[in-house]
């Protein structure tokens, strides 16, 4: 019993671990020691599980091989992939994550349901079913959100009726789950509701657009931790419970967060992808006869080199030419030669909030020429140049003036309001909300085609030409 | 009914727990800077990898010749490991790149 007990303690000490770890995580100073605080938690929970747990039979952890078997593939896999993946690929391998995540919490639930007796209440049948059915929706969600930004998954498709067909299978999921529970308890049932979620969790992500696969990806992440919370339900195992429960709570509110940074609500961006409707294309076409200005690197460079103040408006093109470490040569020539540089971070820049953060930093930009929106919105006035890097929507000034645009209500970055504003981008492709941007007709707009960083480089030949 | 009422008072204490960490969890994340939301995000994402526990104690009370339990725990005890391991990792090197240069 004494070795319960520090089982106990243990858990006390992984769950506090867990909960000034995240605290930690929100703040930029703390945030790498909080992530080894949790970590620190998590093997201090995973070790103690190991050598001190006993059943209800009080039968301590056997098969030791197979567990720790399995926990070394898992570390030498999951230790290899994170260490590999690219700055720009972060998101989907956060999202593949999760899903494993998911599918662990499916089989344990899936085992569990094996080990049922004929009087197990059906309220402990219904968490494990609720485990299953959590879990594999995120876990099919996850690798769909996955394979849409790995671009392996190109379009956006949406099945006739989409929305009743997955309100359909989500009652009878339900239905199934409740029956299940408290009629009758069959295997070939268990795995119909397996099924179907699975299925339940593709025909969810499936219609949602690539640039706001973060937001999905944030609400898939609290559904494993509640998840990962059944079976703290299920077997009486504290730790479990606290884990899985923040990052159900904290998980759901931080997709929130992101939904009001683009000014939209979760439900619109479930139910209402955008980037298919009529009425978006036809409008398009309403400034699409406009003249847009081509420009050439030479003019850009003397543009930029007696400039007193250029903005970097960098997006998720930055992030796919890799083109981070040339914006950051530009950056220190022209600083050199007096002119002010700053970059201004929208809040969903990139693929995820904070991604354009972590790329540029990469590059060894300092951090504080990194100028959030709010704070540098009114400093486009009074700028001569806007460098804007493969970014369309975030500044895109539909935003602010068209109410019939499906952006209206976004904030943007007032980049129009700039002296000269200078566009690199690859074509006249619409951004990843599928809409044409005004902000390339106007009089002050250049655009500057090609792939970002061979056309900065080409800028950066040109300004050192110039000495 | 009455069965749902005794699994509510045996489990009175989870379910304390349950409702308090909701709060904690809202709580703790409430003034983040959105830089850190990917960070935090994927840091979250870490944790509820927590979820190897239940791997270890299906794996560890898998009887001998159950195969199905056995092969199916074990999947789960490296999908998990994945889900930890890789989730603190990537994290890392995510913040890696905030430190402050100089």
């Amino acid at each position: 019993m004494i070795q319960q007990y520090w089982l106990y303690l243990i858990y006390l000490l992984g769950s506090v671990f867990f909960i000034v770890g995240l605290k930690m995580l929100s703040g930029p100073k703390t945030a790498r020691n909080g992530n080894f605080l949790a970590a620190a938690g998590m093997t201090l929970a995973i070790l103690g599980t190991i050598f001190m747990h006993k059943n209800e039979e009080g039968e301590s952890i056997g098969n030791y091989a197979w567990i720790f078997g399995g926990i070394a593939i898992g570390t030498v896999l999951g230790w290899i992939s994170a260490k590999k993946v690219k700055m720009t690929a972060m998101p989907q391998m956060v999202s593949l994550f999760n899903g494993m995540g998911g599918a662990c919490a499916a089989l344990i639930s899936l085992v569990e349901f094996g080990h049922l007796h004929g009087d197990t209440p059906p309220v402990t049948i219904l968490t494990i079913v609720a485990g299953l059915v959590i879990g594999s929706v995120s876990f099919s969600g996850s690798i769909i959100a996955y394979a849409k930004l790995q671009e392996i998954l190109k379009k956006t498709f949406k099945l006739p009726a989409q929305n009743i067909l997955t309100i359909i299978l989500l009652v009878s999921i339900l239905g199934l789950s409740i029956y299940l529970s408290f009629g009758h308890a069959s295997t070939a049932l268990l795995y119909v509701i397996f099924a179907l979620s699975l299925a339940y969790g593709i025909l969810f992500v499936l219609p949602i657009g690539g640039a706001d696969m973060p937001v999905v990806i944030s609400l898939l992440n609290s559904f494993t931790g509640v998840a990962a919370a059944f079976g703290g339900f299920l077997y009486d195992n504290q730790v479990m419970l606290t884990g899985g429960i923040l990052v159900g709570s904290a998980g759901t509110l931080l997709t929130i967060l992101m939904c009001n940074a683009m000014n939209r609500s979760l439900t619109n961006v479930i139910f209402g992808s955008f980037g298919g409707g009529g009425a978006t294309a036809g409008e398009a076409s309403t400034f699409a006869g406009g003249s847009v200005k081509s420009s050439t690197p030479s003019d850009i460079a003397i543009l930029m080199n007696y400039a007193q103040k250029v903005i970097v408006v960098p997006g998720y093109g930055l992030a796919v030419a890799q083109a981070q470490h040339v914006i950051h040569e530009l950056e220190a020539i022209l600083e050199k030669r007096g002119v002010e540089v700053k970059y201004a971070i929208h809040p969903v820049a990139g693929r995820m909030p904070g991604h354009m953060n972590v790329l540029l930093a990469e590059s060894n930009v300092a951090y504080d020429k990194l100028v959030e929106m709010e704070e540098i919105n009114d400093q486009f006035a009074t700028t001569d140049v806007v460098f804007v890097v493969g970014a369309n929507d975030v500044v895109n000034p539909a935003a602010r003036s068209n109410p019939a645009s499906p952006i209206y209500g976004m904030p943007i970055l007032n980049a129009d309001k700039a002296r000269t504003v200078i566009v690199s981008k690859r074509s006249m492709a619409a951004g990843y909300a599928g809409i044409d941007n005004e902000l390339f007709y106007y009089p002050n707009c250049l655009m500057l085609f090609g792939d970002a960083k061979d056309s900065i480089t080409k800028v950066v030949a040109e300004l050192k030409g110039m000495d | 009914m009455d069965s749902t009422i005794t699994f509510i008072g045996e489990n009175i204490q989870l379910i304390y727990i349950l409702i308090l960490s909701i709060f904690v969890g809202i709580e703790v994340i409430s003034k983040v800077p959105s830089a850190l939301h990917t960070p935090l995000m994927s840091g979250a994402n870490a944790i509820h990898g927590v979820v190897i526990i239940g791997a270890i104690i299906v794996m560890g009370h898998a009887e001998a010749g159950n195969w199905p339990a056995l092969i199916l725990g074990f999947l789960a005890v490296i999908l998990g490991t994945l889900n930890v391991v890789g989730g603190f990792v990537v994290t890392d090197r995510m913040l890696e790149m905030f430190k402050k240069k100089k």
